[in-house]
């Protein structure tokens, strides 16, 4: 339950960044470089202003950041986990109801994927989009790149579970009777089988979500993610790494404590979902 | 006559002697008495058994009969102590030769079971070990139960093959279980059930998932087999032409309870009960004494579940005989002459 | 609807199976099979079928394990299409068939399923489970649908307060009426039933079945009845088909087949039926069960069941012909009606 309220606190406060931040830290306009380095409640050098998180290198005020670097890890993740499942769950039934070479054309691809880990999956995805994009444009694509390499690593499990339901449903005889009245395949994929073999994706979203979240985090903080203009946390705790031994702790704790709570929080719900969506247990 | 395998083991001496089993004294071997069994659940007790009483005697074939949720097969489940946790027995008593079972530990009843009481179950896919032959099985089923050496166990594996009809016995002796057909299963099922010279077999829809033709020849060996040694059996089903072509006399169970009891060819020609009634009538039928053109008769509504069972005599809301205290009070069991009927029609009311 | 071009003639029959046949590839896969040096295994599961069934008349299609008559009976609908032989519904192929002469075909043939709880979509509420085939057919829309699917449930003994209910709040008798309802929606002629009570108890079965009768006396209905059970077709059917082992081996009327019946098989079926009225019944059991259906025996598929083999029954299979009001494949038909009921000739194991 504590895994619920964090979430959705991080949720909103990713939602009503531009409200709540006190500052806007990446317009390069209200920033004061003197105030750079301020530790947290520390009257700044600068502009006298106390920052609760302190500010990086650039004067920018961490808490700011962070809650805009939430909105984008946020953004990335759950845009990239709804890409993943309605291509995992299209091709799944697609593979389970057509079943023949269809389905183990899709089923190879997808146990061929399985073998590489989904990050160097993302990686290599993303290195060819990138290698695609025209320069000048890089940062800006770099959020679609991003969701489309993260979405891609992540079909396969929704692929795969919602094959073998559609595999079991389709044999039924509700199937055999819309068939019988002529029904084309797609009404059959999604009016009749689609709601049939939902059940478990939900579970597998948000696993899969806190996956997202840590995948985006790491490709962000091998810098080949969400670009420094505007961070995710990923990024935050990258750049903040690089001051940890010289003293300015501030700058990589805050942005790592809250993707820890973050993925955990995402975690710990997905955990507490699948209890209670488990009917062997009520 | 039929010169099928069946009648070439006609004249071999059963096992035990019925004397040994202390039922010469008009005893019956199994008595069931008043027999309750409950689940608790998240809405209250359910009651899938609600004092059901039944004799087994000797050599007799009892059959239990009702449609799906009438609580034929938890009862038989309660009498060997397989119930599925959290059903539990929770009242009444089963008593086999004397002897109570229904408070034995797990380990008094896992000598119980196989030793002296035998089962035979629908799906002999599942009763038999694939991963065992099957003269492996029915030898390690004799050595459990029998005083006898690991030689005589084999002996008696082959022997307990050719009494159930299984051609080359000898050479199918160490076969792998799925290298048999269905009914061929079901034969070594038996055969597994009655090689630790039981008392009692209970057996649980044994052929109702095997084509006619087979179910004839499994209930015909089933009857011969049992009654040639003694071995009393209740057979629990659904179908009524099996209960009238292979048993001695039947239970009628509804909603856990026994609405009536006596020989079957009396209870299936001439029923007390309105139940038993609509039953014989509403099942269609091969026999040429039965006219092509009757309309089945119907008995509206269906079988209650277990959280629903109406009050007074649980079959009233569908009777076509109901009386206004059929709704109010359960009727109790009279005892006809040799039967039993659980109806306020027969009974004798203030 | 207009009337197709070839327009409906009522003294021909509504269904013509001919030489109907279909073989499935059971053998292991390609590498397997290579490695294992095994042959292809075919499974002959209908083995040139050819019967009629006649408007308005009740045909049942009788068999056990191994006999194909639910592969016959996807095939009548056109589920499953024949490896050989043709189907034909009121004088129209429907492997044939395309487009809107497909949709109005697809129309007046429903089929009634044997699993209850399978054949009803469970995330579906009933009201459009029953109208699926209204609307999919063009037969009406909005209110009028509605109106439909209400007089639909009360025609099966249900209530139109049941239309905004789902599935799982019904016994399994009331889903077979579901079942039925939506398979009268979109107004059939023929309606194939695939054991449609075998998974019912007995009392909730003959509700169906007086159910299923009355429709036909009612609407016309023709049906096309698959079962195992032979007191079901004593009580249902008008002519019957006995099927073994994939081939017909026996047709007659219900009265010729029951009193008279011409072939081994159907005899040594209608002995070993359990009887309400056969206390003490002695079976004269056959010995024998039904063969592996991949490599079924030579000649005549019985022939090592029958007691009035002969030397040629192991050879060639006896062709189908006439004799007395039946169809049947066997050599020595003539010899089997003579014997009646009596007994069964059995051979030794």
């Amino acid at each position: 339950m504590v895994a619920a309220v964090v979430f959705f606190g991080l949720v909103l406060a990713a939602l009503f960044a531009p409200l709540i931040a006190p500052h806007t830290p990446f317009d390069p306009a209200t920033l004061n470089l003197m105030d750079g380095f301020t530790a947290p409640m520390d009257p700044a050098l600068g502009s006298g202003s106390v920052y609760w998180m302190g500010t990086d290198d650039q004067g920018r005020d961490v808490f700011s950041t962070i809650l805009y670097g939430l909105r984008l890890s946020l953004l990335i993740g759950l845009a990239a986990v709804l890409f993943a499942a309605v291509l995992g769950v299209t091709l799944g039934l697609i593979a389970g109801y057509a079943g023949g070479w269809v389905d183990a054309l899709i089923m190879r691809i997808a146990d061929i994927q399985l073998t590489f880990p989904s990050i160097l999956v993302a990686l290599l995805i993303f290195g060819v989009a990138r290698g695609l994009t025209p320069p000048e444009l890089r940062d800006q694509m770099a959020v679609w790149v991003l969701i489309l390499s993260i979405g891609l690593s992540e079909w396969v499990q929704f692929a795969r579970t919602v094959r073998s339901s559609a595999l079991v449903e389709s044999k039924k005889d509700y199937v055999q009777a819309a068939r019988l009245i002529g029904r084309r395949p797609i009404a059959i994929l999604f009016r009749h089988l689609l709601p049939n073999v939902l059940g478990p994706v939900l579970v597998i979203g948000t696993i899969y979500l806190a996956l997202a979240i840590i995948t985006e985090a790491t490709l962000s903080f091998l810098g080949v993610g969400a670009p420094p203009t505007s961070p995710s946390l990923g990024t935050l705790i990258s750049i903040g790494q690089d001051y940890l031994f010289s003293g300015e702790w501030w700058i990589l704790l805050f942005p790592s404590l809250t993707l820890l709570a973050l993925a955990l929080s995402v975690n710990l719900l997905g955990d507490w979902l699948r209890d209670v969506l488990n009917p062997k247990l009520r | 006559m039929a010169g099928d395998a069946d009648s070439h083991a006609a004249g071999r001496a059963p096992g035990r002697a019925v004397s040994a089993r202390a039922t010469d004294d008009g005893e019956p071997l199994l008595s069931v008495s008043d027999l309750v069994v409950e689940i608790p659940t998240r809405h209250g007790t359910l009651r899938p058994v609600d004092r059901v009483s039944f004799t087994i005697r000797a050599g007799e074939i009892l059959g239990v009969v009702g449609e799906s949720g009438a609580g034929k097969s938890i009862t038989g489940a309660a009498i060997i102590g397989l119930l599925d946790r959290p059903a539990h027995i929770a009242g009444g008593s089963v008593t086999l030769s004397g002897l109570r079972i229904d408070q034995l530990s797990e380990r008094e009843l896992r000598r119980v079971r196989g030793g002296r009481i035998g089962t035979v179950f629908q799906d002999p896919s599942t009763s038999l070990n694939p991963l065992k032959t099957i003269g492996d099985q029915l030898a390690e089923t004799a050595l459990a139960h029998l005083p006898i050496t690991r030689h005589q166990a084999r002996e008696r594996a082959l022997q307990s093959l050719v009494d159930v009809g299984i051609p080359a016995a000898a050479e199918r002796l160490d076969a792998w279980p799925h290298q048999f057909s269905g009914g061929m299963r079901q034969r070594v099922v038996i055969a597994l059930a009655l090689i630790g010279e039981p008392e009692l077999v209970i057996a649980d829809e044994p052929t109702t998932a095997l084509d006619v033709s087979v179910q004839a020849q499994v209930l015909t060996l089933l009857r011969r087999l049992c009654t040639e040694r003694g071995v009393g059996v209740m057979l629990v089903t659904h179908d009524m032409g099996v209960i009238a072509e292979t048993t001695d006399r039947v239970a009628v169970l509804y909603a856990g309870r026994v609405a009536e009891i006596g020989p079957t060819q009396r209870v299936l020609t001439d029923a007390a009960h309105p139940y038993t009634r609509g039953l014989m009538g509403s099942t269609p039928d091969t026999s040429p004494s039965r006219d092509i053109g009757d309309r089945l008769v119907q008995i509206p509504g269906a079988m209650p579940g277990l959280a629903n069972i109406p009050t007074g005599c649980a079959f009233h809301p569908r009777c076509p005989s109901a009386m206004s205290i059929c709704e109010q009070r359960e009727p109790h069991t009279t005892e006809l002459s040799d039967s039993a009927v659980r109806c306020w029609l027969h009974e004798d009311y203030p | 609807m207009r009337p197709s071009p070839d327009a409906s003639d009522p003294s021909q029959p509504l269904v013509e199976v001919q030489g109907l046949t279909r073989r499935f590839d059971v053998s292991s896969a390609w590498l397997t099979r290579v490695v294992r040096r095994e042959d292809k295994r075919i499974l002959s599961a209908v083995d040139e079928v050819s019967f009629q069934v006649n408007r308005g008349e009740t045909y049942a299609l009788v068999g056990e394990s191994g006999s194909g008559k639910s592969t016959i009976a996807k095939m009548v609908v056109g589920l499953l299409p024949p490896s050989a032989g043709s189907v034909l519904i009121d004088g129209t192929d429907p492997a044939r068939a395309r487009g809107a002469a497909m949709s109005a075909l697809r129309r007046r043939i429903q089929m009634i399923f044997q699993d209850p709880y399978a054949s009803l979509n469970p995330r579906w509420r009933v009201a459009d489970i029953i109208g699926e085939p209204i609307r999919t057919f063009g037969l009406a829309s909005g209110a009028e649908v509605v109106k439909r699917v209400d007089a639909l449930l009360e025609q099966v003994g249900l209530s139109a307060g049941d239309a905004g209910k789902y599935p799982h709040e019904f016994s399994g008798g009331q889903r077979q009426r579901i079942g039925i309802a939506r398979a009268l929606a979109s107004e059939p002629e023929l309606i194939v039933c695939d054991e449609p009570t075998s998974a019912l108890d007995v009392s909730v079965q003959a509700q169906v079945l007086n159910l299923m009768r009355d429709l036909q006396r009612d609407l016309g209905l023709t049906y096309l009845f698959i079962t195992h059970d032979l007191s079901v077709v004593r009580y249902m059917a008008d002519t019957i088909g006995v099927l073994y082992l994939g081939k017909l081996v026996e047709s007659a009327p219900r009265e010729a087949l029951f009193t008279r019946p011409a072939h081994p098989y159907t005899r040594m079926l209608l002995e070993a039926a359990p009887r309400l009225d056969g206390f003490g019944r002695v079976h004269e059991t056959d010995g024998g069960e039904v063969p592996d259906p991949i490599s079924p025996p030579s000649g005549c598929h019985y022939h090592p069941r029958c007691g009035y083999r002969t030397d040629r029954c192991d050879r060639d299979y006896p062709p189908v012909r006439a004799l007395a009001a039946s169809r049947v494949a066997c050599f020595e038909a003539e010899r089997v009606i003579e014997d009646g009921r009596a007994s069964v000739p059995t051979t030794t194991a």
